[in-house]
């Protein structure tokens, strides 16, 4: 039941003595950068000021911007000769953000994937269909190496090709499938309106879905659609990849595996440390990374940290809840804080409109308006001009009560918005700014 | 005697009216009358055509959403009083009219109008002892 019990069932003193010891190191490894160097003195910081856990909150945050900045290997903490592989995000702005791994590095990552997978009841006999996207994203490399180590039968089809997708799934006995969930329902769609087949009828037993937030609903349309049990996975190519935090068959939460990672969650707008069981920002700390430490991560993923009895499943690491949204995903519509994954968890309840939306954000005069795009499923229509009305209404309300903001719904005919594969983008927001 | 009308679904863009006919054309099927209903965003075109079955293949093949309907061809007589007389005979069977629109064919003593109801039986049972004549699909495409 575990892949390492030790680490897994550490107690909470055990893990915060271990979790010191490691994120001093890390410390003083991040301060023979350039960067950190820089960066640390000009807090005032020296990696001997940290005497206990608590003293974390006199380090300076990273951010994304200083990833940016230390382009392409100001954060390098060993010898080049050392590093084995690179990963990038690709930055809209221009500048990739960029982490290397030593081959100890990526041995851990592994081992840390394979923990996961693992966790989920997921064994060697069983066989696992990659279909996140390979190459510098860490989402592919991530879970491959991880299955492999678990010592399953790894396909890597990466995304796209949706045809031999389903043609690998059915001829090679795939168990378990790795997806982002706007993905699962496209191809689910495919297999319906195209091939005339359910997607239960693939034989599929798990899903790994992740690198995109996903709501409640959502994951019961996909479990539904499938018959298949899911497993959320939480993590960033800043933090390695995949494999920060992932769920257990209980799924009361993500665990974050703290003996790798440090977890805080903070007020995104003061810096401030909150309680858990508080909604604010996550912020990590890699605690075993040789080849680039980061410290003090922040992620711009809104979450919390659960306050309970504790895990059924016996393992002390802490959950957060659900990813809810990314600060910076977050619009602000007439003064609300408005989230995609809100709009998209009430569109998944309501059965008359497919998987697929679009948000856009324009400017009526000073007033902001939102517009939401949604597919008409071609099975709820009756050809009743009423009936269509009554739909839009009903997603006005719905909507209305869930973000406090009035959208505008237009009904488009299926298949008329762009689908998503890999991250889906579904904000366009035409406001100016003054 | 229920005549097999076309419902699909559009979004109000520019040349997607056209598009649909486009298709329908390509495929030579003959729309024989047509109606929009629509709100600023969407609408339902409906059409009687004179291969039903074909037309609604073809739009599906083309990715349109299309339902077929049931409606009715009633013969209304081409003098005053003569759409009274027809819209009457349903009131007093309780029966409603949920839209209607004219057919572009006509017969020499009456215009044809395509009726949809919401109880397609009880308008069919309603005019049973009365004067009121209804058309069967294959006369209807037979009109000029």
């Amino acid at each position: 039941m575990y892949w390492n019990e030790e680490i897994e069932t550490i107690s909470r003193e055990e893990l915060q003595k271990l979790q010191l010891e490691r994120l001093k190191k890390s410390l003083e490894i991040a301060y023979t950068t350039p960067f950190y160097k820089t960066h640390f003195r000009k807090a005032g910081f020296k990696p001997s000021d940290l005497n206990t856990l608590d003293d974390i909150v006199k380090i300076p945050f990273t951010t994304k911007d200083d990833l940016r900045k230390a382009y392409p290997d100001g954060m390098l903490a060993v010898d080049k000769s050392k590093v084995i592989r690179m990963h990038a995000s690709s930055g809209t702005t221009g500048t990739p953000t960029v982490v290397f791994h030593t081959k100890k590095d990526i041995d851990t990552w592994s081992d840390l994937m394979a923990r996961s997978i693992y966790m989920a009841g997921i064994r060697n006999s069983d066989v696992f269909q990659n279909m996140m996207t390979y190459g510098l994203f860490t989402g592919g490399l991530g879970l491959h190496y991880g299955a492999e180590r678990a010592g399953m039968m790894v396909i890597p089809a990466s995304s796209g090709n949706t045809h031999r997708q389903i043609k690998l799934i059915q001829d090679f006995k795939v168990s378990v499938i790795h997806i982002t969930p706007s993905y699962a329902l496209h191809v689910a769609d495919v297999l319906k309106n195209e091939l005339n087949i359910n997607a239960s009828d693939l034989g599929i037993k798990y899903i790994i879905y992740g690198a995109e937030p996903t709501g409640d609903s959502t994951r019961k349309k996909i479990q539904e659609l499938y018959k298949a049990q899911s497993f959320n996975c939480y993590g960033l190519s800043e933090m390695n990849g995949p494999g920060v935090g992932f769920e257990c068959p209980y799924k009361t939460g993500l665990h974050i595996w703290e003996d790798n990672y440090y977890l805080e969650i903070i007020n995104p707008e003061t810096g401030e440390q909150v309680n858990d069981g508080e909604t604010g920002e996550l912020v990590l700390t890699t605690l075993m990374r040789e080849g680039m430490p980061v410290i003090r991560y922040r992620t711009k993923d809104l979450t919390q940290v659960i306050v309970d009895k504790g895990c059924k499943c016996g393992r002390r690491h802490k959950r957060i809840k659900h990813i809810i949204g990314r600060s910076d995903d977050m619009m602000i519509v007439r003064g609300v804080n408005v989230f995609p994954s809100q709009i998209e968890h009430v569109l998944m309840r309501i059965p008359e409109v497919g998987t697929n939306y679009q948000i856009i954000l324009d400017k009526d005069g000073h007033l902001d308006t939102m517009t939401v795009k949604v597919e008409l499923y071609s099975k709820m229509f009756h050809g009743d001009l009423k009936e269509l009305k009554a739909i839009q209404k009903k997603i006005e309300k719905e909507l209305k009560d869930e973000c406090m903001v009035s959208p505008k719904i237009i009904l488009v005919e299926p298949g008329h918005l762009p689908p998503s594969m890999g991250k889906a983008v579904r904000v366009i927001d035409n406001r100016k700014m003054d | 005697m229920k005549v097999k009308q076309i419902s699909i679904f559009i979004e109000n863009k520019i040349g997607r009216l056209a598009e649909v006919t486009k298709v329908l054309s390509d495929v030579l099927v003959n729309i024989r009358a047509l109606s929009l209903a629509d709100t600023k965003d969407f609408g339902i075109l409906r059409l009687i055509v004179d291969e039903p079955d074909k037309a609604q293949a073809t739009l599906k093949n083309n990715g349109y959403t299309a339902r077929e309907t049931e409606v009715l061809a009633v013969e209304v007589p081409d003098r005053p009083g003569g759409l009274f007389e027809v819209l009457n005979t349903f009131e007093e069977n309780k029966v409603n009219v949920e839209y209607m629109y004219a057919f572009a064919g006509k017969l020499e003593q009456s215009a044809i109008m395509i009726f949809r109801f919401d109880d397609v039986e009880n308008a069919l049972s309603s005019i049973k002892n009365t004067s009121l004549k209804i058309l069967t699909h294959e006369e209807l495409v037979k009109l000029v």
